[in-house]
C-alpha cells in the first residue's frame, strides 16, 4: 500500500511538472479567466452531476472540488435509473452523462441544454470522431448504429433535433469512447478466432454469451449472423421490421439448439462467465477483459475482420440552466470544461478508456502509461491502474495496438433503433423461447 | 369535551386510510391510466390506446409467460410444502427442547445471512461446468463430462427458489402446528391412532391456515420475481415479471403497466381463492 502511495505522489509530481510546461491548471486550484468576486460568489454553489460507474467516482469529485472552488456532488446511477431521472425530474440535475444507446431519448424533449461550441474550450483539440464524423486520418467511419456524429450537434439553439452537419450547438461534450469486440479464453478455444461469425458457429455451441439487451446484444448478434452468411441487412444498426423478424427467428433457432450459455446483464456477470470457463467466447467490455486477466486467467480481446462495436459517453448540461441562475450556469460550464482538462481524463485513460482530447492527455500522462494505453507501445515498467492494482507487467502490449488501430475499424456503433418498440417486443419472444 | 364513538372510529382509521390512499390507491390508479396510453421513445403519449391490452390477449408471448410462471409455482409450491411440512413436523413434535428448536429454525435462515448478490454469485462455483457438483460427479464416475443444465437453466432457477422460499412455507406451518394442543395429539394416541393417522386426520386439517399463508408467500414471491429468474437462467427464461422489467428498462411504461395490471388481477384472484378456502383471520385470532 505505502509503496503504491509513494508511486502516486511521484507520479503527481511528474504530472505537475508536465502541467506546468503546458500551462494547464491541474491541481493548481486557480480558477482561470474569472475575477475574484466570481470565485467568492460561486463558493456556495453545488452542482449535481449524475453519471455511470465509469464517469462518477469520489477521487475525481474530490479533485474537481479542489480545482474549482465550488462543490460538485456526484451520484452514480445505473443507466435505466439515470435516464428515468432525466426524463422525469431534469430540474434536480445540472450535469449528466450517458452513452449512445440513450441518444434517441432526448430529441424533442427539451431536457438538455444546447451547449454553444464557443463555450467549450477543447473543441478544436477533440478527435474528429466527434467534430467531423471521421477517423483521425480523415476517412469516414461506419454510420451503422448511433454513430457519434449522428447526435453530436443540435440543429439550432432550441435543442429539439440533431444535425448531421456541424452547427454552433453541441448536444454534449464527448468524454470517453472505445471499441468493443469479442473476448476469448485462448486456452479453451479449439482454433483461432478471427471473425464475429464464431459466435453462431456450432464449434462453440453452449460456450458463447452475449450482452442481454437490444442496444448491444442485438447488434453483436446481427454482425455475427451477417458474417456467417445467414443474414443480409441494409443497415443492421437500424433494422427494418422484416430484418428484426428474421434476426429474432434465427436467434430463437440457435437458442433452442443450445448455442448460448448465458446472456449477461452487468460487468461482473461477464467477468464471472469468462473467469469460470462457463463461456469461452463472448461479447465483452474492455475493462472486463482486464479484470479477468488480473485474476491470472488468460483472456484476449480480439481484433476481428468485421471490425468492432464502438461506443461513446457524452456529458451534457440540463436545459433549466439556461433560464435559471446565471452564476450556476457559469459554474456548470466551468465544470464541464474541467472534465476534459486533465485529471479526469488521465484517471479513466489508465483504466483503458479513450479521452476525446488525447493530445491533452499526452501532455499530462506518464510516458509509460500513455505509450501503453494510447500508442500501442510495450510497457517500460509495470502498468498500474488508478486504484493501485498492477494491471500489466513491463513489456506488455495492449490488445489491438494503438488508439487508431483499435478505434480505426468500427463496424457498428451501439444502437437505439427507430423500430426499438418492435425490437423490444420481439426480444421478449426470444427470451421466452 | 367528548367525541362520539363514530367519530372516534373514523379518526382511528384515518391514518392508515391516508397511507393506503397515498401510497397504494393513487399509484395504482396512475398505473391503470398509463396502461391505456400509447408510447414513443421514452415518452408516454396521453391518448386512449388499446394496443397494450390487445397485444397481451392476442399474443403467444402472454401464454408462454404464464405457462412458465405457473409451472414454476406448481413445482416450487410442491417441493417447499413437502420440505416445510416435514421440517416443521420434526421441529414441533420430535424436538423436545425449545433451545434446539430455536437453533434449528435459525439454521433454516442461513441462506439469508448474506447479501442477495453474494448469494446469487455463489451458485456458479457450485453448479457451474467447473463447479463442485460437476467435479464430484466426474470424480465418482457418474458422468463423463460436466452437466450443463445445472446452471443457467430452469433447473437452477427452481433450485434457488426452493432454497430461498422453503422458510416462507416452513414458518407459517410451524406456527400453526405449535398451536395444536398436545392434549388432542395425546387423545388420538390413546384411541390407538398411528402416527400417520394422526398426521392425516388431525394435524393436516388443523394446519390448513398455515399452509394457506405459506402458499400465498410462495405464489406472490414467484409471481413477482424478476431478479432470480434473470440471474439464474442467464436471461434465458422469461416470466411475466421479467417481461415487465424488460419493458421498464426500455422505458416502455404503457405496455409494462398493462402487464402489471393483468398480473395484479391474476394474483388477487389466486390469493382471494385461497382466502375463501381458509379463514386466516380466525386463525390469527386463535392462540
Amino acid at each position: 500500500m505505502t509503496e503504491i502511495k509513494t508511486k502516486g505522489i511521484s507520479r503527481r509530481t511528474v504530472l505537475k511538472g508536465a502541467a506546468a510546461t503546458v500551462g494547464a491548471a491541474v491541481g493548481s486550484g486557480a480558477i482561470t479567466g474569472f475575477p475574484t468576486y466570481w470565485a467568492q460568489a460561486s463558493k456556495d454553489i453545488t452542482i449535481t452531476h449524475i453519471g455511470s460507474i465509469y464517469t462518477t467516482n469520489p477521487t475525481v469529485a474530490e479533485q474537481a472540488n479542489k480545482d474549482l472552488g465550488f462543490t460538485i456532488q456526484m451520484q452514480t446511477l445505473d443507466n435505466t435509473t439515470l435516464i428515468n431521472r432525466l426524463l422525469t425530474q431534469p430540474e434536480t440535475v445540472d450535469v449528466a452523462d450517458f452513452g449512445n444507446t440513450s441518444m434517441g431519448y432526448f430529441k424533442n424533449k427539451g431536457i438538455l441544454m444546447a451547449i454553444p461550441v464557443k463555450e467549450y474550450k477543447y473543441w478544436d483539440q477533440t478527435v474528429p470522431l466527434f467534430t467531423q464524423g471521421t477517423y483521425a486520418d480523415g476517412k469516414p467511419y461506419s454510420m451503422e448504429g448511433y454513430a457519434p456524429i449522428k447526435s453530436q450537434f443540435w440543429a439550432d439553439e432550441t435543442a429539439q433535433e440533431y444535425s448531421l452537419t456541424p452547427t454552433d450547438y453541441l448536444v454534449g461534450i464527448p468524454v470517453m469512447y472505445n471499441a468493443d469486440t469479442l473476448g476469448v479464453r485462448p486456452d479453451l478455444v479449439s482454433h483461432k478466432v478471427t471473425s464475429w461469425k464464431e459466435l453462431v458457429s456450432s464449434d462453440f455451441a453452449g460456450k458463447v454469451a452475449l450482452q442481454d439487451g437490444v442496444n448491444v446484444g442485438v447488434p453483436d448478434a446481427a454482425v455475427a449472423l451477417q458474417a456467417a452468411g445467414l443474414m443480409t441487412y441494409v443497415d443492421k444498426g437500424n433494422m427494418t421490421r422484416e430484418e428484426i423478424d428474421k434476426t429474432i427467428d434465427l436467434l430463437i433457432e440457435l437458442k433452442r439448439a443450445g448455442q448460448f450459455r448465458s446472456f449477461w446483464t452487468n460487468f461482473d456477470q461477464s467477468v464471472q462467465l469468462m473467469a469460470s470457463g462457463e463461456v469461452v467466447l463472448q461479447s465483452m467490455f474492455a475493462p472486463a477483459v482486464t479484470e479477468v486477466r488480473t485474476r491470472g486467467i488468460e483472456c484476449q480481446y480480439l481484433p476481428l475482420e468485421e471490425g468492432s462495436r464502438g461506443w461513446y459517453i457524452f456529458q451534457s448540461a440540463m436545459a433549466h440552466l439556461d433560464g435559471g441562475d446565471k452564476l450556476r450556469r457559469d459554474c456548470v460550464m466551468e465544470y464541464m470544461n474541467w472534465t476534459n482538462s486533465g485529471f479526469n481524463g488521465v484517471y479513466f485513460s489508465r483504466q483503458g478508456f479513450y479521452s476525446s482530447v488525447p493530445d491533452l492527455m499526452k501532455a499530462q500522462m506518464d510516458p509509460n502509461d500513455y505509450g501503453y494505453w494510447y500508442e500501442g507501445k510495450a510497457a517500460t515498467a509495470d502498468i498500474i491502474d488508478p486504484f493501485g492494482k498492477v494491471m500489466e507487467k513491463a513489456g506488455a502490449l495492449r490488445d489491438g495496438g494503438s488508439l487508431w488501430d483499435r478505434m480505426g475499424n468500427v463496424g457498428i456503433w451501439n444502437t437505439l433503433m427507430d423500430e426499438d418498440r418492435y425490437l423490444v417486443r420481439r426480444w421478449q419472444d426470444f427470451i421466452s423461447a | 369535551m367528548s367525541i362520539s364513538p363514530r367519530t372516534a372510529s373514523w379518526l382511528q382509521a384515518s391514518p392508515f386510510a391516508l397511507i393506503m390512499v397515498a401510497l397504494v390507491m393513487i399509484p395504482l390508479a396512475i398505473i391503470i391510466l398509463v396502461s391505456f396510453m400509447d408510447y414513443g421513445f421514452a415518452e408516454i403519449i396521453p391518448e386512449l390506446y388499446w394496443g397494450n391490452y390487445l397485444d397481451i390477449f392476442k399474443s403467444q408471448l402472454t401464454l408462454d409467460l404464464y405457462l412458465t410462471v405457473f409451472r414454476h409455482i406448481v413445482i416450487v409450491w410442491t417441493i417447499t410444502l413437502l420440505l416445510g411440512f416435514t421440517i416443521a413436523y420434526y421441529l414441533i413434535f420430535h424436538v423436545r427442547s425449545n433451545f434446539w428448536r430455536a437453533i434449528f429454525l435459525m439454521a433454516c435462515a442461513i441462506p439469508f445471512w448474506t447479501s442477495g448478490s453474494i448469494r446469487m454469485i455463489s451458485w456458479v462455483p457450485l453448479l457451474g461446468r467447473e463447479g463442485l457438483v460437476n467435479q464430484a460427479l466426474m470424480a465418482l464416475g457418474i458422468v463423463d463430462e460436466p452437466i450443463s443444465w445445472l446452471l443457467y437453466s430452469e433447473f437452477s432457477v427452481l433450485l434457488v427458489y426452493v432454497n430461498m422460499l422453503t422458510l416462507a412455507m416452513l414458518g407459517p406451518i410451524a406456527n400453526s402446528m405449535a398451536k395444536i394442543s398436545p392434549a388432542i395429539i395425546q387423545a388420538a394416541r390413546d384411541q390407538g391412532a398411528t402416527e400417520w393417522q394422526t398426521i392425516t386426520q388431525i394435524i393436516i386439517p388443523l394446519i390448513k391456515p398455515g399452509i394457506a399463508v405459506g402458499s400465498i408467500f410462495i405464489i406472490t414471491a414467484v409471481m413477482g420475481d424478476g431478479f432470480i429468474v434473470k440471474a439464474l437462467s442467464g436471461n434465458q427464461v422469461n416470466t411475466p415479471a421479467g417481461a415487465i422489467m424488460n419493458e421498464i428498462n426500455a422505458f416502455m411504461y404503457p405496455p409494462a403497466a398493462a402487464k402489471s395490471v393483468i398480473m395484479l388481477i391474476i394474483v388477487m384472484l389466486i390469493v382471494g381463492t385461497l382466502l375463501r378456502v381458509v379463514d386466516i383471520r380466525k386463525e390469527l385470532a386463535r392462540n
